[in-house]
């Protein structure tokens, strides 16, 4: 049984085909990485596989559980986080906060526990505290000691991207959509985002399905690798077979010029 | 320190010594004051208390969710009616018929909930305006709530106790105020509270971290709506009186401008807010007897106003502060507050 497997998924809007005949599988434990030009629609895809989008064909199966068509917050619980390529963090709370805010699945104080029960030794006391324990694991692995208590929103860029990948951290999950982790970074920055991104797999074990422009660091870090345009796949493979298949060089390129030029 | 002191310390109510010193001075400064000023002062903080309850409640769903409502008045109405039927009509004792008013408000919340899942802004505005105005309009028909000639409140027992005067009602105003006042402050710290700010901030990521929108959508529309029904039944005694013409829009927009004027997604600017548009409120009515500025307004209003200019000059003022207080400090009173507190902390420097 695969991992996780996408066959057939297509999804339209109106006459516009924006995925049609997506099919991949991805082992358990492994980087794969997702390529294409502008408006390929990769983020689409993700956005099928978590829910914010109905696809109209095909099937997602996580773990041999179909998952298409379900609500975002169900797949989140299934533990499918994601991070977004336009920054969605809640920002008028602090670092720590958005952490918190993570571990909402794990936390069961309710409406009434939260307001009446007060205390260290309250149930919300206790729960509150044991997951800020976890939360402070995150904040370690990520460096994000300096920042903790400042609201998010007055972070610079490369900081708010780290806060937003220590939020879906915060999930524990098993499988990690990570939507371009490192675009608009500095070199050194982006450094170290691929370091946590390789961390995260060796260490915690998880599964990540990665967008990427860089293609230094996707060709780097990634087990396998699928190349989509318009909508359509053009290849899967490992990084050698696609940085030498000329479809995914023309399409992806322009011309027909080797990939470490560009990186 | 061991660690687990630190972790709690994020969330508790009394940070430090000098917190608890202040809350204690303040929960005696409350149960004093009745004895050393005029009953209408007594009256003047049991309507500001009652406006703290639906201010912070509101805050819940507008400040906190960031839902709009235009129909508090409607829930405030419920909570106002539904506790004196259900104690005149049901025979129950207070404390249990504005629980169940409350909890009416709350069902009646819910399920305006529903419809806000699909509207935003100035759509969600509309359909929570129109719920405001059908309430009255349902509760001044209706014979059961008294219609259009409203309906005189029983009186007032809490087990062996007759409350029968300003000061006594104060003192159980302050007690809820002060339950309802912490449960908001704890809410918005824990789970729910997060899951709602979440929404608030950016909804799809919300999602996708497992806060279930139908869910906590509709759960805050729920609370504010109990938070407003638990004020609107206390009002009614308050008043002793109540007819479906208190509940306008007017009223919904007032306890609108309590939040925003207080500053949003803030219990403390709830607080303020309420307390300065109902202490406003109140004062303005007498502005005319202030010796020369009443004078001279009533002069102004006479030569530039038509005959009932006199009595629109409290609004008139009213509004002018609202707009001085946007204009100058858009996250109101507790943007004043938060900028006098980061002064003060590195005064003289």
């Amino acid at each position: 049984m695969d991992f996780f497997k996408v066959e057939d998924l297509g999804i339209s809007f109106g006459g516009l085909v924006a995925l049609e005949d997506i099919n991949f599988s991805v082992n358990k434990g492994s980087i794969f990485a997702i390529i294409g030009p502008n408006g390929a629609g990769k983020t689409t895809l993700f956005n099928c596989i978590n829910g914010i989008y109905k696809p109209d064909r095909g099937r997602i199966l996580f773990k041999g559980r179909e998952i298409q068509g379900k609500k975002p917050d169900r797949i989140a619980r299934l533990g499918i986080a994601r991070t977004f390529q336009n920054i969605e963090l809640f920002s008028h709370m602090s670092t720590m906060e958005n952490l918190m805010a993570g571990r909402h699945n794990f936390m069961k104080t309710g409406l009434f526990r939260g307001s009446f029960m007060w205390g260290r030794r309250s149930f919300s006391g206790r729960e509150g505290i044991a997951n800020r324990r976890k939360v402070e694991e995150i904040i370690d692995l990520l460096d994000l000691q300096s920042v903790r208590n400042k609201f998010v929103g007055s972070l610079p860029y490369g900081i708010q991207k780290q806060v937003e990948l220590g939020r879906a951290l915060a999930l524990e999950p098993e499988v990690l959509l990570l939507d371009e982790p490192c675009a608009g970074m500095n070199s050194e920055e982006k450094q170290d985002m691929i370091f946590w991104v390789k961390d995260i797999q060796d260490e915690l074990g998880v599964t990540i399905l990665l967008i990427e422009h860089d293609m230094k660091m996707v060709m780097d870090i990634s087990e396998r690798i699928l190349a989509i345009n318009f909508g359509k796949p053009i290849m899967e493979g490992t990084p050698e077979e696609v940085q030498k298949n000329p479809e995914v060089l023309k399409a992806y390129l322009g011309e027909e010029e080797g990939i470490g030029d560009i990186a | 320190m061991d660690m687990k002191r630190d972790y709690y310390e994020d969330v508790q109510l009394f940070s430090s010594g000098v917190v608890v010193f202040w809350f204690v001075l303040l929960m005696i400064g409350l149960a004093l004051f009745p004895l050393f000023v005029k009953n209408y002062y007594v009256y003047m903080a049991n309507y500001m208390v009652i406006n703290i309850i639906v201010a912070v409640g509101l805050n819940l769903l507008v400040g906190y969710t960031g839902q709009i409502s235009l129909g508090h008045s409607g829930f405030f109405a419920i909570g106002a009616y539904g506790t004196v039927v259900f104690m005149s009509e049901a025979h129950f004792p207070f404390l249990l018929a504005l629980i169940a008013a409350g909890l009416a408000a709350a069902l009646f919340g819910f399920l305006l909930g529903i419809p806000a899942l699909r509207l935003e802004g100035p759509y969600l505005s509309i359909a929570t305006l129109g719920f405001g105005l059908t309430i009255t309009q349902v509760i001044g028909r209706a014979n059961i709530f008294g219609g259009r000639q409203g309906l005189h409140t029983p009186e007032l027992y809490i087990g062996p106790w007759h409350l029968n005067s300003d000061v006594d009602f104060y003192y159980l105003l302050i007690v809820i105020t002060l339950i309802l006042v912490l449960a908001g402050r704890n809410m918005v710290k824990t789970k729910v509270g997060r899951a709602f700010i979440a929404i608030r901030d950016a909804d799809i990521a919300a999602e996708t971290i497992g806060v279930n929108l139908t869910c906590y959508k509709t759960l805050a529309f729920a609370v504010s709506a109990f938070y407003a029904g638990i004020g609107g039944g206390l009002y009614a005694f308050v008043l002793r009186f109540i007819e479906p013409e208190m509940f306008g829009l007017m009223m919904s927009i007032i306890f609108l401008a309590m939040v925003v004027v207080g500053g949003l997604g803030s219990i403390f600017g709830a607080i303020a807010g309420a307390c300065l548009l109902s202490w406003l409120d109140l004062e303005l009515r007498n502005i005319l007897s202030i010796p020369y500025v009443g004078q001279w307004l009533e002069a102004l209003s006479k030569s530039y106003f038509s005959i009932t200019g006199v009595s629109n000059i409290q609004f008139i003022i009213y509004g002018l502060i609202m707009v001085l207080i946007m204009l100058f400090e858009p996250l109101g009173i507790y943007g004043f507050w938060i900028r006098t507190k980061i002064y003060w902390r590195t005064w003289p420097f």
